[in-house]
């Protein structure tokens, strides 16, 4: 579905991104992890065309993303942004609403289908009960579903997310990436909304435990390459993740559950 | 409230019209005195005041809303005076006083409020972010530098400099309905633009990153907000001198009462600034009655203490950022 070729990408000269090569599948959760500064915020930036590649393309079924109109290509991919920068005087409603941005007209002019997507969308991150609330004085767990809600409205067959537990204590952690998990295999409802079948989420993520309970597939970014990319159990061995973040780790098979446990040795 | 403070601003004057004399006048056109005063100096002096209000207020929601900062307004950011200095450079070449030749001095003020916007943007900018501070700061010191070339034209030209400063200071000295003429299209063009922006306004307040990936072609709607704007404050500054605060105040008190969203704030802006600026030019002409002061003073007097607490406001409050 999406495709990236041979992608590189660069900060005034300075090579961040080095011939990327991979593809995310419809249904699936990609992990993507790597150490501070290994370019994982600049794969998210380029891939929702914020930071044109250097060489190489992102595909889309196909069509080249960089060729396409910001609309046309916001119909396609949406980005759950860290909840940090956000205008704290619009209702909730109204920012899931501006996630239909790239289906209006200059007036951004609504319909009422517009409306039953966003009563949909909050609904299923459970955050109807926020619509009136202003999003200055929701909770960075509130405000980050509240934002997952905005990308579902734009009803795209990829979402990009980056970072999006950061802020966020345990519970949320879990119930965010439960419900983006819950979104992609089973998609009913709003993701048909534009033709499209099930999303692929790309997720860049920091704990690695997150990753082993969540994530179909793994990619591991150093230093802007592509180091490993797989399955969990692939990806996530001792001798890999060690050199990689440079610190000795260990993979247990977690006493409790089916996921293994990433620990600092 | 706009229909109330036009009446107001009607009747009221160095000769004041009696709303008797006003229906009389209504009556019987232009015959009697009251009548001549009434459309040919009150009734235009209204419509440019109010047409001054609006365009300052407007243009003023959409720069606050460009550069997601809350103090930016016409005259902070260095615009007004930018476009004072293209008028007052347009002005010195005398073309004939005409609805056409009086066309030509917003013209040139759009011009160089353009070039002043550019100017302060670039000044204001670090990496892809306009501190707050930064924006005024380098607002101020362009605006200082634009006022200082105009104080030296002024100081040149020939003509009557205690009517050129009375103009810069704010009052619509010009009178009669070819001001009103040749303000229009100018005016027309610019709000009739910002006026669509409302959505894109909205979509930015999210930062150029989100906006690009929410769809918005953020580049050109940049471009198209500040072209908009600077035309639509180039225009009152050409007509009315410059006039401070109305493009800070009355963005932050609508915003207050109706919330954020810009499809509404934009159009009640005009509405708003038209109201305020009819009402300080009311008290203009009556404070010192018969003797007129410029408007730009009593909007100061009010606008700058309420510049200071909005700038309190904004360090203490999580209300913008």
């Amino acid at each position: 579905m999406l495709e990236v070729r041979d992608l590189s990408a660069a900060y005034s000269g300075k090579h961040v991104l080095k011939s990327l090569n991979f593809s995310l599948q419809a249904g699936e959760m990609l992990a993507v992890i790597g150490p501070n500064g290994a370019g994982k915020s600049t794969l998210v930036r380029v891939l929702s065309g914020i930071l044109p590649p250097q060489s190489g393309q992102v595909l889309f079924n196909g069509k080249n993303l960089a060729k396409l109109p910001p609309a046309e290509r916001a119909q396609l991919i949406a980005v759950v942004p860290q909840a940090r920068s956000i205008p704290p005087a619009y209702t909730a409603w109204q920012v899931v609403m501006l996630g239909r941005t790239p289906y209006l007209n200059w007036f951004g002019q609504t319909s009422p289908q517009d409306d039953e997507l966003v009563h949909l969308a909050m609904e299923r991150t459970s955050t109807l009960e926020l619509a009136p609330r202003l999003v200055g004085e929701l909770s960075g767990g509130e405000l980050q579903r509240v934002l997952l809600a905005r990308a579902l409205v734009q009803t795209t067959p990829v979402l990009l997310l980056d970072e999006p537990t950061t802020h966020l204590d345990l519970q949320y952690q879990i119930s965010l990436l439960k419900q983006v998990q819950d979104l992609i295999h089973r998609p009913a409802g709003w993701a048909l909304a534009n033709g499209h079948g099930a999303p692929g989420a790309l997720v860049v993520l920091h704990d690695l435990n997150l990753v082993a309970r969540f994530a179909d597939r793994v990619l591991l970014l150093v230093q802007g390459q592509l180091r490993a990319l797989g399955s969990v159990s692939e990806v996530l061995q001792p001798e890999m993740l060690s050199e990689a973040f440079g610190i000795a780790l260990d993979v247990v098979q977690n006493p409790i559950g089916a996921h293994p446990l990433v620990v600092a040795r | 409230m706009l229909a109330a403070a036009m009446l107001f601003s009607i009747l009221v004057g160095s000769v004041p019209i009696s709303f008797a004399a006003l229906v009389e006048a209504l009556q019987s056109g232009a015959e009697t005195t009251a009548g001549k005063i009434l459309f040919s100096l009150r009734l235009p002096r209204t419509i440019l005041v109010a047409m001054t209000g609006a365009a300052l207020a407007g243009s003023g929601t959409a720069y606050q809303g460009l550069f997601r900062n809350p103090l930016a307004d016409p005259y902070l950011i260095g615009v007004a005076s930018g476009a004072g200095l293209g008028a007052v450079a347009a002005m010195s070449l005398r073309w004939p006083y005409t609805t056409l030749g009086l066309m030509a001095v917003p013209l040139a003020a759009f011009a160089s409020g353009l070039l002043t916007v550019a100017i302060v943007y670039a000044l204001a900018k670090v990496g892809r972010a306009i501190p707050a501070s930064n924006l005024i700061l380098s607002g101020v010191a362009v605006s200082s530098f634009a006022t200082a070339l105009t104080s030296f034209l002024m100081l040149r030209s020939s003509g009557e400099l205690r009517r050129a400063l009375a103009w810069l200071l704010g009052g619509a000295t010009m009178s009669g309905w070819q001001p009103v003429l040749a303000l229009l299209p100018y005016w027309a063009v610019g709000l009739g633009i910002l006026l669509t922006l409302g959505h894109a306004l909205n979509v930015l307040q999210f930062g150029d990153e989100q906006a690009q990936q929410l769809g918005l072609p953020v580049t050109r709607v940049r471009r198209l907000i500040i072209i908009a704007a600077s035309l639509t404050t180039a225009a009152a500054v050409s007509f009315a001198g410059i006039i401070g605060f109305v493009g800070l105040i009355i963005p932050h008190i609508l915003r207050l009462l109706t919330g954020a969203d810009y499809r509404r704030l934009l159009p009640l802006s005009l509405v708003g600034g038209a109201v305020l600026l009819l009402a300080a030019d009311v008290l203009a002409r009556v404070l010192l009655a018969p003797q007129e002061l410029p408007v730009g003073i009593v909007t100061a007097l009010a606008g700058a203490p309420f510049f200071l607490w909005v700038l309190r406001r904004s360090r203490q409050a999580s209300f913008w950022s």
